[in-house]
């Protein structure tokens, strides 16, 4: 599974060790990230070796140390911010929660989220299909 | 009591952000869960579509290859076959040294005084000199779908030729304080691209100078009206439209990737005479363009030998074709001839009266029954330092392994170079030439430092940034913009930001693949991006449905790729399955498929969209071969090799047809059809019976004189993915 990748993000412009770690199945926060980054990173260079990451990422994996979000789980959360209990939410007040809340959303990532995830007629958002839609698939 | 009030008063504005009924802690617990939930969603939208990427990069350039492969093998037939045998007379004429014609001959020869425009023409006329108005009418009738008559084509193309042959192999520009220039990279044909950048941007004037960068041609529809354009403006405004050499512009490369189809598709009776001329016109291409002696700008790249001076001083439209060795120059006026150069390229760009007929000249001193005697180099064989220490053998022996070759063409004896020792000499100035530009118009920059030859594409080198910075160093340059890779948001840096990628054809892949940007530059010579996307419908799309529609698309092409490979593939997966069972490992078939197919990708990673189901970790082969669901027409052919040969070599038995047909109809003769297989299964080393060859001419409906469309025989051909349609 290592050298897929390696040969991924071989030749290609440097793609982000989070992008790589979610894209294994691992769900890690913020802190976690970081945590992982301060440990493989090559001094403040902002490059991890392959060398240094391949062990740790082993572990990781093996360890199942950033286990995915249960789906129930993740639906409670969205009711939580549904407090009427409406069954969608509105454009602005996720907004106001992505990007003032825990690990917040840059304006970017905001816009892509928005892009993806509103009803584009009813400029809603209805979360429970959106769950559904987005899990992930059975991978390697 | 003021503070009292103060401090309920920020409470209450906290409690406003959050919500009043929901506890602060929860909801961000909640957004903490939503927010990691969506960014691993994005990190997997990201890796597929690196993977796509990927997919559609790695096809594109294994059909590079496979098309230098195919020009190399067609060289080693010239130097070894005898000078009777048949094949070697059907692709002698790609060789042959054709120049020994004046200048004047040739201008009669592409004259468009005798072609008439009917009154029923409804394109637009052109009138010359051409003017602005001229040009932007010819924009609008392009908008508007027409096509212009080839009368106005020849004309167009022939004063172009004119122009072309007094501009320097490095075009300098000047930023000055009152001009922004444009730069654009690779448009392929398409039109809407080219369009798209002139509605954002404005047409070029003197006002608004361009740089176009190179590959105006091939792929997409519109070649031609793109270059009519490009070359309208440059008439218009000589000073201000610059035009780079692309490895595109190249006839042995548009064989392959459509121009040469699209010329003669749009013009059946000129077409012949357009594509010529466009030859020259090609060769004629500047290689190069600086700003303010400080940015360089070329279509490929550069290797560790470039060397501007050189560069500026060769003799550029002795390279018709960028993949073919230089045509000889007779080293007795090689002296004089230099000198002339020199003189010419120092020139700023001025007009020099006399340099037109000097060259002219020391081409008739040459004997017009020159022999090339000397092996035609393949594109991989130039010595890294300036002396030679190759042998020929060595140098053979290298070329036939890049080839795909054994030594079962015998012994072959040493070159007649080492007993001329002048003409010797002159060899290795080519030869050093030759590289350089095939290094300027083919090379792709790597992370890593070094340079090595760029064996992905067959041409030019890797560089690495050590080399950028020696080079742009030598020469005391500070960026270099090249084109020639298709990045996805139509720009990328590298190197240090000494390198940047612009590349103008958006979707080029497919639709939703990628953006095409321009980049608008100013005294600072800092460069500023705009970026675009044409798109044929106004829906937005989302990034998952645009990676999803990229995606199913290379996965088309993928499973293509792996069909027309199919009795490879079973072969080599029963060498992992001794008894027979049916089923293979999970990770032999991926090694199986890449040793296969030889594509470089992540077949793990690809494994959930191309095998639907597995047992216990097996894949069943034979099942998952029979659920790519391609279909091939239904022929009556006894042979069923000769079908995958076909389908595994779509594009070079393309090329050859189109190379065999020397006028350019279109047509060949079921003697022609034959002599084409013979020389294919020469190529892939395979036998490929005359009965075979009979019975699949039979299954074609023929036209009564017993000649082939090639147009109609290649579609017939075309796989068809049933899949498509779900």
């Amino acid at each position: 599974m290592m050298p897929l990748v390696h040969r991924l993000i071989f030749w290609e412009t440097p793609v982000e060790i989070g992008t790589i770690i979610y894209s294994l199945g691992c769900f890690p926060t913020q802190a976690d990230l970081h945590d992982f980054t301060a440990e493989v990173e090559e001094g403040h260079t902002g490059y991890i070796h392959l060398d240094k990451f391949l062990p740790v990422m082993t572990k990781v994996l093996l360890e199942n140390k950033y286990p995915p979000i249960p789906e129930d789980l993740l639906l409670q959360a969205f009711e939580v911010l549904d407090k009427e209990k409406k069954g969608y939410l509105e454009p602005e007040d996720l907004t106001k929660y992505m990007t003032q809340e825990g690990d917040v959303f840059t304006q970017e990532e905001m816009d892509e989220m928005l892009t993806a995830l509103v009803d584009h007629e009813k400029n809603l958002i209805y979360y429970k299909d959106l769950i559904n839609l987005l899990t992930i698939d059975p991978d390697m | 009591m003021g503070c009292g009030m103060g401090k309920s008063k920020l409470q209450l504005k906290k409690c406003e952000r959050v919500s009043l009924s929901v506890p602060a802690a929860t909801a961000i617990r909640a957004a903490l869960l939503i927010q990691r939930w969506y960014r691993q969603y994005v990190a997997r939208l990201e890796m597929r579509r690196r993977c796509t990427w990927n997919i559609f990069q790695s096809i594109e350039y294994a059909g590079e290859q496979d098309q230098i492969k195919l020009y190399n093998f067609f060289g080693f037939l010239m130097d070894h076959f005898t000078p009777a045998s048949s094949e070697r007379n059907l692709i002698s004429h790609i060789f042959r040294e054709n120049e020994i014609c004046r200048d004047t001959e040739w201008e009669r020869y592409f004259c468009y005084k005798d072609i008439e425009v009917p009154d029923s023409y409804t394109g637009p006329h052109l009138t010359f000199p051409m003017t602005f108005c001229g040009v932007s009418k010819l924009v609008e009738a392009f908008k508007h779908k027409q096509q212009l008559h080839a009368r106005y084509v020849l004309q167009l193309l022939g004063e172009t030729w004119r122009l072309l042959r007094i501009l320097p192999n490095i075009n300098q520009v000047s930023a000055c304080h009152t001009k922004e220039i444009t730069i654009c990279g690779d448009l392929h044909g398409h039109l809407e691209d080219l369009l798209l950048i002139f509605y954002k941007n404005g047409l070029p004037s003197s006002e608004k100078p361009y740089v176009f960068n190179g590959d105006f041609v091939d792929r997409g529809k519109n070649s031609l009206e793109i270059l009519l354009i490009l070359f309208g403006f440059l008439l218009v405004y000589p000073n201000d439209v610059h035009l780079n050499r692309g490895n595109h512009e190249d006839h042995i490369v548009n064989l392959r990737y459509g121009f040469t189809k699209e010329v003669l598709g749009k013009y059946r009776m000129h077409g012949k005479k357009i594509l010529k001329l466009l030859q020259k016109i090609f060769s004629w291409l500047p290689l190069a363009t600086v700003i303010d002696h400080k940015v360089l700008i070329v279509h490929g790249g550069i290797s560790d030998t470039t060397d501007l001076n050189t560069i500026a001083r060769v003799d550029r439209h002795k390279y018709v074709s960028v993949l073919r060795p230089p045509k000889p120059t007779h080293h007795a006026v090689n002296g004089s001839k230099t000198q002339m150069m020199n003189n010419r390229n120092r020139e700023a760009g001025g007009l020099v009266e006399g340099r037109r007929r000097v060259c002219s000249l020391t081409y008739h001193s040459s004997a017009p029954a020159y022999k090339h005697n000397l092996p035609r180099r393949s594109l991989h064989n130039q010595p890294t330092s300036s002396q030679l220490n190759w042998s020929v053998e060595e140098e053979l022996k290298r070329r036939r392994r890049q080839a795909g070759f054994d030594q079962s063409y015998g012994e072959l004896t040493k070159s007649d170079s080492d007993s001329d020792p002048e003409s010797g000499e002159t060899t290795e100035t080519d030869e050093h030439e030759w590289k350089q530009i095939v290094d300027m118009l083919w090379s792709d920059p790597m992370p890593q430092n070094g340079c090595s030859p760029n064996e992905v594409r067959g041409g030019g080198c890797y560089w690495g940034p050590d080399v950028s910075e020696e080079v742009l160093g030598k020469h005391n340059l500070q960026l270099l913009i090249r084109s020639h890779e298709c990045k996805q948001e139509g720009y990328e840096f590298c190197h240090n930001r000494r390198v940047l990628t612009i590349f103008s054809a958006s979707n080029y892949y497919e639709v939703g693949s990628n953006r095409g940007a321009y980049i608008r530059m100013g005294p600072d010579l800092v460069p500023h991006f705009i970026q675009y996307q044409a798109s044929r419908t106004s829906r937005e799309f989302t990034l998952r449905q645009s990676i999803g529609w990229t995606e199913r698309s290379a996965l088309r092409a993928l499973k293509e790729q792996l069909f027309v490979h199919k009795s490879d593939l079973i072969s080599a997966f029963h060498e992992f399955d001794p008894n027979n069972t049916g089923l293979i490992s999970l990770s032999h078939w991926a090694s199986v498929t890449e040793k296969v197919l030889n594509l470089g990708l992540p077949w793990r990673v690809l494994r959930p969209q191309l095998v639907s189901s597995t047992r216990y970790g097996m894949v069943d082969y034979h099942q998952w071969i029979r659920e790519l669901s391609i279909t091939e027409p239904k022929l009556e052919i006894s042979d069923n090799s000769i079908l995958e040969t076909m389908y595994k070599n779509h594009s070079n038995l393309e090329t050859i047809f189109r190379i065999i047909d020397t006028d350019h109809s279109g047509l060949i003769s079921f003697e022609e059809f034959r002599q084409t297989w013979k020389l294919l299964s020469s190529h892939l080393k395979t036998e490929i019976s005359d009965k075979a060859i009979a019975d699949l001419a039979q299954s074609i409906d023929f036209n009564k004189d017993g000649s082939i469309d090639i147009n109609e025989f290649m579609e017939a051909f075309r796989l068809v993915d049933l899949s498509a349609h779900s």
